[in-house]
């Protein structure tokens, strides 16, 4: 009998596209429902972050570096932070680095909130997306009450903070994480452990450690293949070292270890680890000190070059800096972790199919403001 | 009701062609009309949120949908076949109307009692895929071709399981036709097929296989409908609606209208098989219950309360994956509804 | 070990590859490389019992404002928990390294944005094209002395 002769056929998930998080184009080949090969082609979100810092100073940088990962700019902000302030060697007061570290650690359970709801939404649940976004609700609330924005705060400058905390904070804070602990778990009542759920996860775009070690990967993602790695433990930066927290890896409990249900699931409890490091922030903060005080006139760090790395939602974030003495930098360059997580796309997804491309997408969660710059 | 208006008409017995089907027509409107907004507001609520509330406090949403819908441009893709592409939603929409023709809402209504009633209506339906197909090839259009196929697959195969677990009914009730299954279920909701049917005590044996063969059909027509959690052909997130996507204003409107009248026509026809349809649950203790009036009542209750479960289901759980569909199909239902046919056969020839 | 005794580990099994080794602080210690045989000495700085880097962090691309380009390598090692960064420098005019994308995977896409970027030309890399920008953008945006084309596919690009 001979062969039958069959063609692939060549899709285009485009820019506008419900599920790509962003203007993602994927170029898929696809044989039937089988896709062959996976490339993702990206910078439609391209504003030339790196060469805009070149021109500015360095305080002013700050809310570019917002714009990059939207979803965390808290985030995104202390890395910047970190990183100038080691290279000056400026010394920062007790009060602003706990208050660095919760908002840090709430827009990272913002970040994750958008992440499980979306990813819930790609599967085809839509109940999930608008419970998380109650939650996130109060969380933005309590962003909008300390320096007025939303989404994009230019809030941690460099040596300081731009607005103190007002007389609420500990109290609003307090009853968002008794309420948000419940949460969860219906969270993981509806979602996380439903039958349906977990056929469409588990086993699907197994991202074996070596290769997410090799490819570059960090964040839940690579947390999620059972490697055992958060710079916030491995490499402390500011005062992380202080508190105590487990971190989370995945252990193939529903599948093979890195599938994308471990991913989601280190997710869902980095959320409840946060909880604990804003309880014991909060326990530990000083009330007594003024967030102005280490902010310098002028910042003219020394001749030389510094690569800091913090630990965001989606891993690790790296700035690396070069500066010749005056107050406008050489270089900037940002390292999105999510630049190197949307790379090891192709190695995840080979054989599965359309559905399960959609599935693994959600599980990376990328934002392409951080992979485009 | 046509006996009647044939004795009333006389030579004219012509014009009672066109009367028969206007209630039933009357009511799809009506209820497409409601189901879209209860949808909404269904969903709203359990979501945390309020649904519509604009128009007229709500209620009138869906007549400013249909509106604008109507005044919509015709846009047709400019690849493609041009009378398929216009034909597929009309195909789809007489399909399911066409299967109203059978569904008895009271003693007084029923479109026309023909004795194979039930096979027609699991015939008709199914002309449905015939539509969806041409509407996602005449789309020239990979995305729709995908949609169409795997709702084509999907369709057919879960036929199968729906048919046979009409089936155990049918061998209980012994007849075809819908409103002698209803009549059968007489006297008290104790009668009613899901608790194993008129009879003696010994259908006690029967419950829990009838009441697996009533969740099978509810299963099954709810991926014959394509609904979630199997509406892998409108999969919103990874294909882009579908083969509906090409179509806009009231091209598009007509396959909602078909999808929701799908709905309802599927809910009608589980209580007619497995809740007594119009038969009132306290059978003869109140026979006032028993008027055609009532039985109206009684038989939209039933359907709307299946609608309301579809709905329920639709915005908890995730989708299905092609694959796992077909599996669930093919390897669990089947099976299953096979043996539970062989089993009411067992039980029926030694009673 | 710290970035002195690699250095000295790394002179010995390649003394004419590896250059110099720059420590001054504040500067964080880099050791400087030819661009012909990097990829042999991450090679080796990937399987070296001792050293084991397996993690690129982070590939940038510099402009000094003097002629010259240069790539910055930070590597990590998850087994011994030791950093480490490498520096190429070439000179504009002939701007070539050789790909390190077949000893760590990340590389690939890093370096696609260090040539479309910076216009530093990587030898033998697998895919070697634009990233960010579009195909057939002119001129390598993040050099200092880059001038913005007048026109791009007919629209004007300065405002």
């Amino acid at each position: 009998m001979a062969e039958l002769k069959t063609e692939t056929i060549t899709l285009n998930m485009g820019p506008q596209h419900p599920s790509t998080h962003g203007v993602l184009r994927l170029e898929l080949v696809l044989d039937g429902e089988i896709v062959l090969e996976v490339k993702p082609v990206i910078g439609y979100l391209h504003r030339c972050f790196e060469k805009h810092a070149e021109a500015m100073t360095y305080p002013q940088v700050v809310p570019y570096v917002d714009r990059m990962d939207y979803l965390a700019s808290m985030n995104n902000e202390l890395g910047y932070a970190v990183a100038v302030e080691r290279l000056c060697g400026i010394k920062i007061p007790e009060k602003v680095e706990y208050i660095r570290v919760i908002m840090a650690e709430l827009n990272r359970i913002a970040s994750h909130l958008v992440a499980l709801g979306t990813y819930g939404l790609d599967a085809g649940a839509f109940t999930p997306f608008l419970y998380c976004f109650i939650d996130r609700e109060k969380i933005l609330e309590i962003f909008e009450i300390t320096c007025g924005a939303r989404l994009l705060y230019n809030y941690i400058w460099v040596g300081g903070l731009s607005h103190d905390i007002t007389p609420n904070f500990k109290e609003k804070v307090l009853e968002f994480v008794k309420v948000f602990r419940p949460r969860i778990k219906e969270l993981n009542d509806l979602l996380s452990f439903n039958k349906i759920f977990i056929e469409r996860t588990a086993n699907v775009g197994v991202l074996p450690p070596e290769v997410a070690i090799n490819a570059g990967t960090s964040g839940p993602t690579l947390r999620g293949s059972g490697v055992n790695f958060d710079l916030r433990k491995n490499d402390p930066y500011s005062i992380y070292d202080r508190f105590d927290f487990k971190v989370i890896v995945g252990n193939g409990e529903m599948g093979t270890v890195g599938d994308s249900w471990d991913r989601y699931m280190v997710r869902v409890w980095e959320m409840e680890e946060s909880c604990k490091i804003i309880e014991q922030a909060i326990e530990l903060m000083p009330a007594e000190g003024n967030v102005q005080e280490a902010v310098p006139k002028r910042i003219k760090p020394p001749v030389g070059e510094i690569y800091a790395r913090t630990e965001t939602p989606r891993g690790e974030l790296g700035f690396y800096i070069i500066s010749d003495g005056t107050n406008y930098p050489v270089r900037v360059k940002a390292r999105g972790p999510a630049f190197c997580n949307l790379s090891a796309l192709p190695l995840m997804s080979k054989g599965c199919m359309i559905a399960d491309l959609v599935v693994i997408l959600g599980s990376i969660d990328i934002v392409l403001g951080e992979i485009d710059r | 009701m046509f006996d009647y208006l044939t004795s009333l008409l006389g030579d004219l017995n012509i014009i009672a062609y066109f009367i028969v089907p206007v209630p039933a027509l009357l009511f799809v409107s009506i209820f497409t009309l409601f189901a879209v907004l209860a949808e909404r507001k269904i969903s709203a609520y359990m979501q945390d949120r309020y649904g519509p509330n604009r128009t007229g406090k709500g209620i009138l949403q869906t007549v400013a949908d249909m509106a604008k819908l109507i005044q919509k441009e015709f846009i047709s893709p400019s690849h493609a076949d041009r009378w398929l592409f216009e034909l597929a939603p009309f195909i789809v929409f007489a399909s399911v109307f066409m299967g109203y023709a059978v569904i008895p809402f009271a003693t007084v209504y029923v479109g026309t009692d023909l004795n194979l009633g039930l096979f027609y209506f699991f015939a008709i339906t199914s002309l449905s895929v015939i539509g969806i197909l041409i509407a996602g090839w005449a789309s020239h259009n990979k995305y729709t071709l995908i949609g169409a196929m795997r709702s084509a697959a999907q369709i057919v195969s879960y036929e199968i399981p729906a048919v046979l677990s009409a089936l155990t009914v049918v061998m209980f009730a012994g007849t075809l036709s819908m409103q002698s299954i209803v009549v059968a279920q007489s006297g008290g909701i104790h009668n009613w097929y899901v608790f194993g049917g008129p009879g003696d005590v010994s259908r006690i044996l029967m419950i829990p296989f009838m009441a697996a063969s009533c969740l099978i059909f509810f299963i099954a027509t709810l991926a014959e409908t394509n609904r979630t959690p199997f509406d892998i052909p409108e999969g919103e997130s990874e294909i882009v609606a579908g083969f509906n996507l090409e179509y806009s204003g009231m091209k598009f409107a007509f396959f909602f209208f078909a999808e929701y009248s799908q709905m309802f026509a599927v809910a009608a026809v589980l209580s007619t098989l497995f809740l007594g349809g119009w038969q009132s649950p306290f059978g003869n203790l109140i026979p006032v219950l028993n008027t055609p009036l009532f039985q109206i009542f009684w038989f939209l209750l039933k359907g709307l309360l299946i609608v309301y479960v579809q709905m329920w289901l639709r915005w908890t759980l995730p989708r299905l994956r092609v694959d796992q569909l077909m599996t669930m199909c093919w390897k669990y239902l089947i099976p299953i509804t096979l043996i539970i046919v062989l089993i009411v056969g067992f039980y029926l020839v030694i009673r | 070990m710290n970035s002195n005794e690699i250095y000295n580990l790394l002179k010995s099994f390649f003394p004419d590859a590896v250059i110099d080794y720059k420590d001054d602080k504040p500067v964080e210690p880099y050791i400087i490389v030819s661009a012909k045989e990097i990829d042999k000495i991450c090679l080796f700085l990937r399987d070296e019992e001792n050293l084991q880097f397996d993690y690129l962090s982070c590939l940038s691309s510099v402009d000094y404002d003097n002629d010259n380009l240069a790539a910055v390598y930070n590597l990590y090692s998850f087994v011994h928990n030791h950093k480490l960064n490498i520096k190429v420098i070439v000179p504009k005019s002939d701007p070539v390294i050789k790909t390190v994308s077949s000893v760590w995977n990340t590389a690939n896409w890093h370096e696609r944005e260090a040539y479309d970027l910076m216009g530093i030309i990587f030898d033998e890399h697998p895919d070697f094209r634009r990233i960010l920008l579009p195909d057939d953008w002119e001129g390598y945006p993040l050099r200092k002395d880059y001038k913005v084309q007048e026109f791009y596919n007919g629209m004007k690009v300065p405002y």
